[in-house]
């Protein structure tokens, strides 16, 4: 086993324990906790595949933006009513079959996919992926995928605004 | 072996060594600073002019009892202090202190532990992190005042950061570059520390600094008048010295990112003038310490000076003049970059 | 180096983590953090691709999926405070009407 292959083994398994974790967990600031730590593994996973920006950008967004965002709510919100709540729904069971029926197809594509594969061989070590990933990624959002990402920050926009309107508190007067 | 695993470990162990005594020495620092703009003496018991201070103070927190209080989520709240120290001393892997190195036993050692070529993304990554321990620590300590003080610094944080990130975005527009060795090289090229060209940016990164780190005048996560002690006041003994050392490190980190984003790092002042070539002479170092001494000491200045903010102010400042002003200075700096382009 | 097949492998188990979680948790914050988890996972098959035939267009498309996710969070959570300001509940099963 090469280190790359340890490396992958070590963070694939904390990825998964930790997801295990949050959907285990009763108490949200805790599978908030373990999100996070699955976050940071999956970002180690970036990191080995030669995707350094990503791996900074999947820290600063998901861990420094949207798990402060996660947290801040669970803590506007009442915490002792909801820890104390039924975990699970009623048709658990059935929820259950029907993701491990998901989970078995998966494997399946995977395997059978893995062997008859349609994609291009690798052509290779990785040429020019590994080196200045940060200025390539930059290029070529700039120039191939401009519109995209015009597009995106109007989306951004829209978002920033209904949820200014969403979570403002109604005036009496505006009724 | 040597080059990739021993050597890097003994430069780490060095820097953390360094950094915990600078830490504990800034606080000395601090006291004696505002102590002396206060006309007094400050500490001047422990040793001689009370330079044993730290140290004292530091033996004084280890032997205290360690308080978890009662209906506390225990694990969460005996881990919270670790989390907002750890990423304080990380990100000081890609700060470079100086471009020039040495050799120890045929082996090239350099004044830095490691140039990454993402490194201010690193940066804002790591720093971004910071804020889960003070969120975490006042929310499990099961108690009223903290809870508000983490309610308040979480979202003081995440607005400044934004800020933030638009002005250090200013200076990436002219370094063409996100590693923290080419900046610094950038500014060398250009003859001119990029606080000369980029003063609105400048002058931002220092206001949300001072914010992003929790320190007067916006200091509202732990303000003693109204809060107790904000998100830390049911901690005592280690855990209390951890958040303590977590706050003057993030200090230090960001005088350090200040110095080598905006006046340029190792760099002697006026690196282009010939007339002041003969300050090369001081090594690299020395100029990057200078400087964050200087930051440090305009913490402190600011601290003993201005006021707190409220609240509402608080948020003002920062969504209403900071964002848009530092937006406005980017879209203005890639205007100029493109005119006047080399 | 590790085989392309490891990374999706560990990406449909996450996803299907995430599946589970969606169906199963009756609080509203949860379930939307396993929503984040199964995007997480279709980032990761993303890079692993990317990765695999040497184009970084699957990296652009991760940058976009985060956008997304920002987006989606920030309106979500939204939400999520409107509806407990006017049932007092994160329960999912009182999400019963078309207006708050």
């Amino acid at each position: 086993m090469t280190f790359d292959q340890i490396l992958f083994y070590c963070l694939a398994a904390i990825a998964i324990i930790s997801a295990l974790m949050v959907i285990t967990r009763r108490n949200p600031v805790h599978s908030a906790m373990f999100l996070i730590t699955t976050l940071f593994s999956v970002a180690g996973i970036y990191l080995q595949l030669h995707a350094e920006f990503l791996a900074a950008v999947q820290v600063i967004v998901y861990v420094g933006g949207i798990m402060v965002l996660f947290l801040f709510v669970i803590m506007l919100v009442n915490l002792e009513v909801v820890s104390t709540e039924r975990r699970f729904n009623k048709q658990w069971i059935i929820a259950l079959i029907a993701s491990a029926v998901l989970l078995v197809e998966f494997g399946y594509v995977i395997v059978r996919g893995g062997k008859s594969s349609l994609l291009p061989p690798v052509t290779g070590p990785a040429q020019d992926l590994t080196r200045k990933n940060s200025e390539q990624i930059g290029l070529m959002l700039y120039q191939n995928y401009m519109l995209p990402f015009e597009i995106a920050s109007l989306l951004l926009l829209v978002a920033i605004i209904g949820a200014v309107i969403l979570a403002k508190r109604r005036l009496a007067s505006d009724k | 072996m040597v080059e990739y695993f021993l050597i890097p470990a003994v430069q780490i162990l060095i820097i953390f060594l360094v950094l915990l005594l600078f830490v504990a020495y800034a606080t000395y620092l601090e006291r004696k600073v505002v102590a002396f703009m206060q006309v007094r003496l400050g500490p001047m018991r422990v040793g001689p002019y009370g330079l044993l201070q730290p140290i004292a103070d530091a033996v004084k927190l280890m032997f205290k009892e360690d308080i978890v209080p009662a209906g506390a989520d225990k694990w969460i709240f005996m881990f919270a202090p670790v989390i907002t120290m750890i990423p304080a001393f990380t990100v000081f892997s890609v700060i470079p202190f100086s471009d020039s190195h040495t050799t120890v036993f045929g082996y090239p050692v350099h004044l830095y532990i490691t140039d990454v070529n993402v490194g201010i993304l690193f940066v804002l990554a790591l720093s971004s992190i910071g804020v889960f321990g003070i969120i975490l620590g006042g929310w499990s300590s099961n108690s009223k005042y903290p809870l508000l003080g983490s309610l308040r610094s979480a979202a003081q944080m995440v607005s400044y950061e934004v800020a933030m990130g638009f002005a250090i975005v200013s200076v990436l527009i002219y370094s063409r570059s996100l590693s923290m060795i080419d900046i610094v090289n950038a500014q060398k090229d250009m003859g001119w520390w990029f606080a000369v060209i980029q003063p609105i940016g400048f002058f931002i990164y220092l206001i949300c600094g001072v914010a992003e780190t929790n320190r007067a005048p916006f200091d509202l996560p732990e303000a003693e008048s109204e809060l107790v002690a904000g998100f830390h006041t049911e901690y005592s003994g280690f855990r209390f010295a951890i958040y303590f050392m977590a706050e003057y490190a993030n200090m230090i980190l960001i005088s350090s990112i200040a110095a080598t984003l905006f006046w340029g790092g190792w760099l002697s002042p006026f690196p282009n003038v010939k007339a002041l070539s003969f300050l090369q002479v001081v090594p690299g170092v020395v100029w990057f310490f200078l400087k964050v001494f200087f930051f440090m000491y305009l913490y402190i200045w600011l601290r003993a000076t201005l006021p707190r903010f409220r609240y509402d102010q608080l948020m003002r400042v920062g969504w209403k003049y900071l964002i848009p002003i530092s937006i406005g200075n980017v879209i203005l700096t890639a205007v100029l970059r493109l005119y006047f382009r080399t | 180096m590790v085989p392309l097949n490891y990374f999706l492998i560990l990406a449909a188990i996450l996803f299907c983590l995430g599946v589970i979680g969606f169906v199963m948790k009756r609080n509203l914050i949860t379930m939307f953090m396993s929503i984040e988890l199964m995007l997480n996972s279709v980032n990761l098959t993303f890079v692993a691709f990317s990765r695999h035939i040497n184009v970084l267009s699957g990296q652009i498309f991760v940058f976009f999926v985060m956008v997304i996710a920002a987006a989606e969070a920030a309106v979500g959570l939204a939400i999520i405070v409107a509806f407990y300001r006017n049932r007092e509940s994160l329960n999912v099963d009182e999400v019963d009407r078309m207006k708050l």
